[in-house]
């Protein structure tokens, strides 16, 4: 093999109290990707982050093409030809994709008077724009920022990068954002930069990803380099087993369903989105007792909103929702809470905790004004305590305190939080949207096995998903949701990829393959 | 009623929106950089004093053999450098201590109201100082001697000129050159601006501090243009004034120059009314219409950057305009009765159109994204 582009030895990084990086090797070589695969404070982003030069290592040496350097911030690394695409997006909404691409590198046209000469955004505009183009990645070098899609944000960011002159790349979980499609899309931007002999880190916890995309695979678990392998000589089980340091059940272990009642029934439901527009035009299902529902799709298809709306969320513009056989339509939230309803929201920081609460006050959010925790007006400090230290165990939450605020924990700890307030109420109903987005592989396991046993405790479950696998995994029956419709419904058996992939796609089945529901 | 009135009225609405802009354009170079600043009008009037003890020590020590102009121009640059040393100040607090900017910045205004004060009653009025005098009205060539517009624009003292380029300057920085990118990006996204290369800290230190330099000529102007001489507590609020102008101006130097003229048009018809040439009905047509067809201008002027072409929208701005014009035209042409209508309402009605105006037309100003947060590195 050829001399690395980029080496790491014995890099250490100590953050008070935790050994972030402790003496990690690593390696990439010319035109490879290169998966950095770990869960979640497994010490990629951080690793990375001293490459960039965000974060300074307390030991160990950095070499680009085989020389030593020091990179004490990121205009060292960009000058050094690397390039970091973050995972939270690093651009200014309120600026054009231009002036995102110009900022801190600015091009100026006349009179050179330093910070205060004229900016030149059209050649800038230009430039990206032949840049884009060279690399199958269309961007309007004129739109806000703030009008782009996910998806278009992380193009702006990828041409920012080579704009700077990158030849390494680093991608700091690309596809947690995307859609399977727009997944798809990056990956082939991936392989066409890599045949322009770039060479790109690829930041991850998601073992498909990986196996499909990387050339190797180092895998790193608290701060150390567990190894380094390549896809054709590993499984997703055993990649999982580094990441995790034990086996890990990824198949979900479910015996058959057993469906009693109806717990919720939908009846031709409308509902208007935020701008007025309908997005559910018209939808009707129901979910029993006992089983898991799936509802897959492509993520903007009215999941959200249907979500909302049986939550109480959002107003009902049309159609009837019964739940556990009480007309719950046009009820307000608490109320239908009330009814026996358990609700893990897509937005965990927006909607399923009050980030800057201690934890014991989370677990009680729906429940705070009950007895035992609150007699008359006045909350009851130690059993909201004695609740959560409870929960805190009964659910393996990781946390220093019971009054820690929920806003330090990780987000598979934050997404536990909200799985044991919402399972250990009194439930008929489960209605979870995306629960495990953006989780790690151990995470998954854990709110998987929760879910399958709340079915198998009678519990009816209303699983919302653009993940495919989870929804192939854990429904009993799927329904497909394309542009605010159920497009068809199916016993789990009947179902595969690529059938409710085109489904997804909006491509609608001859009448006479629709399972009957 | 004449032009001689009107011109006279325009002429003094400039002037009085002079160390408000100034004041605007402090908190402009610190807000959009992401550092509250309520701490102009402690800025202004450290400026104040501070130009006014500039000018008159440095009169004293060249014995009085310079020009005057010299000790003038030594007191301004005295009240920029002290003052910004108080925005500096402030810069330390927030930035580098982190400690909240309201807080901050109220803590610097009672100081600079205690040092201020004290100054004045220790070394000021005992030794009863007086000033060394004001800066001489400039006439521009040809440009003054038209008629109206020349006695209005091109007759002033030379800050009110500084304060109209300075303002010109500004807006172009802000939204053209290296420095305006870096600076609203330190605002909207510090971290963004930190993955480009770009000292977030720095770039805010060095804007705050230069701010507190502009608010320092505000306050010299109170000295140096105006009263000629040191007054205590003689911002009389401008400084908070300022800020609201820079909020109605939605943190552009135009707009908060637009904002400052329409509360200096306020405190000019208020001279007029106690001079008694215009009565109370008068002033207000006046003032709504003037409001009126600033906010229309300020529409169009909108409407024309973002190249907008929504007739709907055309057909309110002219109606805006010739609304405006003809509040102002029944104002003058009519004979009003006297009422008596209390001064200070007259001083509410700027802030009441501009809220009308924010409300109705114009949209919500929306501060930077970043403003008030210290920036955390990890």
């Amino acid at each position: 093999m050829s001399e690395p582009v980029l080496r790491l030895v014995g890099i250490s990084k100590r953050f008070p109290g935790v050994l972030a990086n402790d003496n990690v090797d690593f390696e990439l070589a010319p035109g490879e990707i290169h998966a950095l695969l770990g869960e979640n404070g497994a010490g990629k982003t951080t690793l990375m982050n001293v490459v960039y030069g965000l974060y300074k290592q307390d030991e160990g040496q950095i070499f680009i093409d085989g020389r030593q350097v020091e990179i004490h911030d990121p205009n060292d690394a960009l000058a050094r030809g690397i390039g970091m695409v973050h995972q939270h997006f690093m651009l200014v909404p309120v600026m054009t994709v231009t002036e995102n691409m110009m900022l801190g590198h600015e091009t100026t046209r006349g009179l050179r008077l330093g910070l205060l000469s004229d900016l030149d955004p059209d050649r800038v505009a230009e430039e990206i724009k032949a840049l884009g183009d060279k690399h199958g990645l269309s961007i309007d070098p004129e739109a806000y920022v703030r009008d782009l899609s996910v998806g278009e944000e992380q193009r702006v960011e990828i041409v920012k990068a080579l704009y700077r002159g990158a030849e390494v790349l680093i991608l700091d979980e690309p596809t947690a954002v995307l859609t399977p499609q727009e997944a798809e899309d990056l990956f082939s931007i991936m392989r066409s930069l890599i045949a322009e002999g770039k060479s790109i880190i690829f930041i991850t916890h998601k073992l498909k990803e990986v196996l499909v995309i990387a050339d190797r695979i180092t895998v790193l678990r608290d701060g150390r380099v567990v190894g380094t392998t390549e896809p054709s000589k590993t499984t997703e089980a055993e990649l999982a087993a580094m990441m995790v340091g034990r086996e890990v059940i990824l198949q979900v272990e479910k015996g058959p369903a057993a469906p009693g009642e109806a717990v919720l029934e939908v009846q031709d439901l409308q509902v208007r989105d935020l701008r007025e527009q309908m997005a559910i035009r018209g939808v009707s299902f129901t979910v029993r007792a006992g089983e898991i529902f799936g509802i897959a799709g492509v993520q903007g298809n009215g999941q959200a909103e249907l979500v909302e709306a049986l939550t109480g969320l959002t107003p009902v513009e049309g159609g009837h929702i019964f739940m556990n056989g009480q007309e719950t339509t046009h009820l307000r939230p608490r109320a239908i809470t009330e009814t026996g309803i358990a609700h893990v929201p897509e937005d965990r920081h927006k909607h399923g905790l009050v980030l800057v609460y201690p934890l014991d006050e989370n677990l009680v959010l729906q429940t705070y004004y009950l007895p035992p925790f609150a007699k008359r007006t006045f909350l009851q400090p130690k059993e909201v305590r004695e609740n959560a230290i409870r929960l805190i165990q009964e659910f393996d939450v990781r946390t220093p305190s019971v009054r820690t605020h929920a806003g330090s924990l990780s987000g598979g700890n934050q997404q536990k939080v909200i799985v044991a307030r919402e399972l250990s109420r009194d439930i008929r109903l489960l209605i979870a949207n995306q629960p495990t987005r953006g989780l790690d592989v151990g995470s998954i396991e854990f709110i998987h096995r929760r879910i399958v046993e709340k079915r198998d405790e009678g519990v009816g479950v209303l699983l919302v998903s653009s993940e495919l696998d989870e929804i192939l995994g854990l429904s009993d029956r799927i329904a497909v949701m394309y542009a605010g419709e159920i497009l068809a419904v199916m016993p789990a058996e009947e179902a595969t990829k690529e059938r409710l992939g085109l489904l997804m796609a909006g491509v609608r089945e001859a009448p006479d393959s629709i399972a009957a529901d | 009623m004449d032009s001689v009135f009107f011109s006279g009225l325009f002429f003094l609405a400039l002037v009085k929106a002079t160390p408000i802009a100034f004041g605007a354009m402090a908190g402009l170079m610190s807000e959009r950089s992401g550092v509250i600043n309520i701490a102009i009008e402690g800025m202004m009037l450290t400026g104040a004093m501070m130009a006014f003890l500039g000018s008159v020590i440095f009169n004293d020590l060249t014995g009085g053999t310079l020009p005057k102009i010299y000790s003038l121009l030594a007191g301004l640059i005295v009240a920029m450098i002290s003052a910004a040393l108080v925005a500096l100040l402030h810069a330390v607090f927030s930035i580098h201590y982190k400690v909240d900017q309201i807080i901050s910045g109220t803590v610097i205004n009672l100081l600079s109201v205690g040092v201020t004060n004290f100054v004045a009653n220790a070394y000021i009025d005992p030794r009863g100082l007086a000033g060394v005098g004001v800066f001489p009205v400039i006439n521009i060539p040809i440009l003054s001697e038209i008629p109206l517009i020349g006695r209005i624009f091109f007759s002033h003292q030379p800050l009110v000129y500084l304060m109209l380029i300075m303002v010109a300057v500004l807006q172009y920085a802000l939204f053209k050159t290296p420095w305006g990118l870096r600076t609203r990006a330190v605002g909207e996204h510090p971290r963004a601006a930190d993955t480009v290369g770009i000292n977030v800290n720095r770039r805010r230190y060095i804007n705050v501090t230069l701010g507190g330099a502009l608010a320092g000529i505000g306050g010299a102007f109170l000295v140096l243009e105006s009263v000629g001489r040191f007054q205590k507590l003689m911002t009389t609020g401008r400084g908070f004034i300022a800020l609201a102008a820079l909020i109605f101006g939605k943190w552009t130097s135009v707009g908060a120059l637009g904002s400052a003229l329409l509360f200096g048009f306020a405190e000019a018809l208020g001279v007029r009314l106690q001079l008694g040439d215009v009565n109370e009905l008068q002033a207000l047509a006046l003032l709504a219409g003037i409001g009126i067809i600033v906010l229309a201008g300020a529409w169009a002027v909108l409407k024309l950057i973002r190249r907008g072409a929504d007739q709907r929208r055309n057909r309110t701005i002219g109606i805006l305009a010739s609304a405006g014009l003809a509040s102002i035209a029944a104002a003058l042409l009519f004979d009003w009765p006297s009422v008596e209508i209390p001064i200070q309402f007259l001083g509410l009605m700027p802030y009441i159109a501009t809220v009308l105006v924010l409300a109705g037309f114009v949209g919500r100003a929306i501060p930077p994204a970043a403003i008030g947060k210290p920036y955390e590195k990890a």
